[in-house]
């Protein structure tokens, strides 16, 4: 146990909103440590629909949250450029529906500061030529799509930058509290090598979205939270470019978003019990859901390529026995439990959504920062991510696409391009001065060597899920089939894999299976085959 | 299933059908030479990705595709490759085609100026300052000779010579001649009526004919190619209306009216397609069926021919007809030489910036006719032919020449005599 391991704050949690909130308390001048128990983005931060939300779907039924989410929005296109697609989105209206609820919802969002016009379907047609063309009704809003892996990354980018500290694979197992019962640290197990390790701070916060309910009953205190699944299926390539949305009050299966090369149906949201959250797997009846009523959004959903389903749980915290889950506030909890529940040391932040991570890493370091007697303003609503930066943003715009050279200029290839899309100005970070390492690790998504050596240099990567959730790699059309051997290779070479390379693409595989065997027909199936004569028939792994 | 939505998961983004097993680009004959290009996967479904994305994902590399069909030929899914590789061409390529694009693609225009002027055309043509002079203005490639001009166009011997009789002959085909043909060797075009006629069919060419098309769309010139195909269309709709099948000496212009029609100018020819196809097809199925009968010289045909099969013949899956009529020939020798693209690709090859890699791609062709020393090679196509006699000492011939020779012309017209 190392006295010297102390810091003012520890933040347990690597999804978006602790990632947020270490970046926060490290710009306020706080010594910050992040604990996370596998890698960033691995539980609903890196599951839902990455989605830029106006705030629109909730404008008739909560209306706080709608407003959060709006400025949120307008705060994140600013600060989080490269982590944002501007698509605008569409609240349609089909015969199905009632018109009448579409005055109802303009309203709602002109009250909640949400932009919504009302357009006429033939111009929806016009602007989506993938929508329902049967739409009776149309309203324009401020939608978007924002890419949660890029975002998450950024802030433990800026968050190391100012001082923090970083553990991923680390499990808290249980709090360290002093004689007058205040949280003074954590105990933490290595999930990789199993040595178990300390640190001491003034305040831990518990940023584990649903598995912070645990952390909370480690400090004694029960936060009483209501774990919603919901599911997702991915499609092999965009058929739509604005998010569509139906325009009546939230169900299933009613918001269809372009997410970089793919694009998303979701969500269901069914109550799921506590020892089931590190299991979620897809039903049978979840995809058929989610394909007929996406269906409905766009009908050419009925007939293209499924690649992956996958489910994430959300942390919503409960306030009545509602069975669905809709009806309870998506609003942001922030927890004080030495007034709560007189647990000197100790916050909770939990509730809200990927769209108000930021303001949910305002509060809980605001509060922090008020414990600790630290004053200091939040900046974080101005200051760019790595990636985002404005000046050197306008400078990649003047030449997108191409790179000027001494001489000429010349025309980036596709995965040079595709790079600058996934790290912002960050990508001039990518050492290309070797031309083989221009070939390409991933070919769907167009990740190159050049990249791949990034991210294991520069974005704590350990192993090959932690590359994929950086780069891309392994999330295109082939799952994994061509570049998890490949990118193995890289990884191991470059010494940073953490375990036995061959485990290590086995679990890739595996995990890439996971999510294609609910969708497990038609080319996914083909492709899932061609996958295993290669892995196990060509190569004798597995 | 809550709604009776029909889910067919078949895609009509024909792309998604792509299981990157990447034998595409192992068949590629363009990947092998030229670290430029991306590679059929990579340009082709992979690409397409990105560029619903956003079209500024288009890499103008895509401009040194063949267009062979090769990847489409080895896909075990299906996938139209070249021509998605093509519809992103034509979609997304910054600026309009450049004088040497439009003059290379126009061929039957420039066919029409130059046969009125072709001695002195033929001659400029071949003068060395000529061709250094349009390497630099042009970039037509100085190593690069264009085929000589006729005086006298196919059409215009036809007219004149061939069209006369044709009437007195019941069963007819509408022979789809092209630009090759009328402007530059009009022999190929006398040994089609030839031989055809001594088999008892009748002649009849297309008043309306316009070039294919081919070189435009190749060239990105859309709004021209499409106008030409609804002329050609229209054409060969008259001419099925009236019984007769279209063929071609050309097996490019065969696959371009046949399936490039329809898949990259969105011009439906269902109704007509089946009746379009390449002369050796055409009379392979007539004397399988016995309907045709050839009499061949009776001191035979004592040469070694070396098949070489066209890229676009190929794609078609036609090349056995041309095969199996050359192996008819008593006395003849026919090898098939190892399927491998010459590398011209119709006007590709004439470029200044692809002559390097043209010639990497054809080298293999050229080392494999020189081990079968052959005393022609025989194939469906003009371009081919240019490349490989430009390329090689040995002179190509049309297998339908190849066949007008052979056969024994009389005995022939007698034993199709009705």
């Amino acid at each position: 146990m190392e006295k010297t391991n102390q810091f003012d704050v520890i933040i347990i949690g690597g999804g978006a909103t602790g990632a947020g909130t270490a970046r926060d308390c490290a710009l306020r001048g706080l010594s910050v440590l992040l604990v996370e128990r596998f890698d960033f983005t691995a539980g609903a931060t890196g599951r839902n629909h990455g989605l830029l939300h106006s705030g629109a779907r909730y404008a008739v039924t909560d209306g706080e949250s709608a407003t959060e989410c709006i400025k949120e929005n307008m705060i994140l296109r600013r600060i989080a450029r490269h982590c944002v697609e501007e698509t605008g989105g569409l609240f349609i209206t089909l015969p199905d529906d009632d018109l009448a609820y579409q005055a109802l919802f303009v309203d709602s969002c002109n009250r909640a500061g949400i932009k919504a016009e009302v357009i006429d379907p033939d111009l929806a047609r016009r602007l989506e030529p993938s929508v329902n063309p049967t739409l009776i009704g149309a309203v324009k809003v401020p939608d978007g799509a924002i890419d949660p892996f890029r975002l998450t990354t950024a802030n433990i980018i800026d968050a190391t930058r100012h001082g923090a500290k970083v553990l991923t694979y680390h499990e808290v197992t249980s709090l360290i509290t002093d004689a007058t019962g205040r949280v003074v640290g954590v105990n933490m197990r290595d999930s990789r090598t199993g040595a178990t390790s300390s640190a001491h701070s003034q305040l831990v916060i518990n940023a584990g979205g649903i598995w912070g309910h645990n952390i909370a009953s480690m400090a004694g205190v029960t936060v009483n939270m209501f774990p919603a699944k919901g599911a997702l299926l991915i499609f092999g390539h965009r058929i739509n470019n604005m998010v569509i949305n139906r325009c009546r009050k939230p169900a299933n299966a009613d918001i269809l978003v372009p997410g970089d090369t793919i694009c998303l149906i979701g969500t269901t949201s069914d109550r799921v019990p506590f020892d089931q959250v590190d299991n979620m797997e897809v039903t049978p009846a979840e995809v058929d859901i989610l394909m007929s009523e996406g269906a409905k959004l766009a009908p050419e959903l009925a007939r293209t390529r499924i690649l992956r389903a996958y489910a994430g749980v959300r942390p919503l915290v409960a306030s009545d026995d509602d069975p669905s889950g809709r009806s309870i506030s998506r609003g942001i909890v922030c927890l004080d439990h030495a007034r709560r529940d007189g647990v000197e040391g100790f916050i909770t932040i939990t509730g809200g959504k990927l769209m108000t991570y930021r303001l949910m890493a305002e509060w809980a370091t605001d509060l922090a920062c008020q414990k600790l007697g630290v004053d200091a303003r939040c900046t974080t609503d101005r200051d760019p991510l790595p990636g985002s930066e404005p000046s050197e943003v306008r400078k990649q715009r003047r030449l997108k696409g191409w790179r000027r050279t001494k001489s000429h200029v010349i025309e980036l290839s596709t995965d040079q391009k595709a790079a600058e899309g996934r790290h912002g100005t960050m990508s001039s970070k990518i050492d290309r001065k070797d031309p083989a390492a221009e070939s390409l690790v991933c070919e769907c998504e167009q990740v190159s060597v050049a990249e791949v050596n990034y991210a294991i240099s520069e974005l704590h990567v350990q192993n090959l899920l932690n590359l994929r959730r950086r780069t891309r790699m392994g999330m295109g059309t082939c799952q994994g089939q061509l570049c998890a051997c490949r990118a193995a290779g890289l990884l191991d070479s470059s010494g940073a894999c953490a375990k036995d390379t061959l485990a290590d693409l086995a679990d890739f595989i595996n995990e890439r299976w996971k999510g294609m065997s609910p969708v497990g027909w038609g080319e996914t199936i083909e492709e899932a085959q061609f996958m295993s004569w290669l892995y196990e028939g060509v190569c004798g792994l597995l | 299933m809550t709604t009776d939505t029909p889910l067919s998961n078949i895609s009509p983004n024909n792309f998604e059908q792509c299981v990157k097993c990447t034998v595409c680009t192992v068949y590629c004959p363009v990947t092998a030479v030229n670290p430029l290009y991306p590679g059929p996967k990579q340009a082709g479904p992979d690409g397409e990705r990105y560029r619903l994305k956003r079209g500024d994902f288009y890499n103008e590399a895509l401009k040194y595709c063949l267009n062979c069909k090769r990847c489409e030929v080895s896909c075990p899914s299906g996938v139209r490759i070249g021509d998605i590789i093509q519809q992103a061409r034509m979609k997304y390529s910054h600026g309009s085609a450049g004088l040497r694009d439009r003059m290379l693609a126009h061929t039957d225009l420039m066919g029409g100026i130059a046969t009125r002027l072709s001695p002195t055309v033929n001659g400029i043509l071949r003068l060395t300052p000529v061709k250094m002079a349009m390497d630099l203005t042009l970039g037509i490639d100085r190593h690069r000779t264009f085929p000589s001009y006729t005086p006298r166009k196919f059409t215009t011997w036809f007219r004149r010579h061939a069209a006369a009789h044709q009437e007195r002959y019941t069963r007819r085909v509408t022979y789809f001649h092209g630009c090759y043909v009328n402007y530059n060797f009009p022999r190929l075009g006398k040994d089609f009526v030839k031989l055809f006629n001594a088999c008892g069919i009748g002649v009849d060419l297309m008043p309306g004919e316009k070039c294919c098309g081919v070189a435009r769309i190749a060239n990105r010139l859309i709004k021209q190619a499409t106008d030409a195909a609804r002329t050609n269309l229209r054409e060969i709709r008259t001419a099925v209306s009236r019984g007769n099948d279209v063929v071609a000496t050309s097996s490019t212009c065969i696959l371009t009216m046949r399936d490039e029609y329809p898949h990259l100018l969105g011009l439906d020819n269902a109704d007509v397609r089946d009746n379009i196809m390449t002369a050796t097809r055409y009379l392979y199925r007539l004397i399988e069926s016995g309907q045709v009968r050839l009499v061949f010289k009776e001191n035979g045909f004592p040469y070694h021919l070396a098949y070489h099969t066209p890229c676009h013949m190929a794609k078609l899956g036609w090349g056995v007809y041309s095969i199996e009529l050359l192996k008819m020939i008593p006395g003849a020798m026919v090898t098939v030489l190892d399927n491998n693209c010459c590398g011209i690709a119709g006007t590709y090859g004439f470029k200044k910036e692809n002559y390097k890699y043209s010639q990497a791609i054809g080298k293999t062709l050229f080392d494999s006719i020189a081990r079968e020393n052959p005393d022609f090679v025989v194939t469906d196509c003009e371009t081919c032919k240019w490349q490989i006699e430009m390329s090689t000492p040995y002179r190509v011939v049309n297998p339908i020449s190849i066949l007008a020779d052979a056969i024994d012309f009389e005995a022939t017209r007698q034993a199709n005599m009705q």
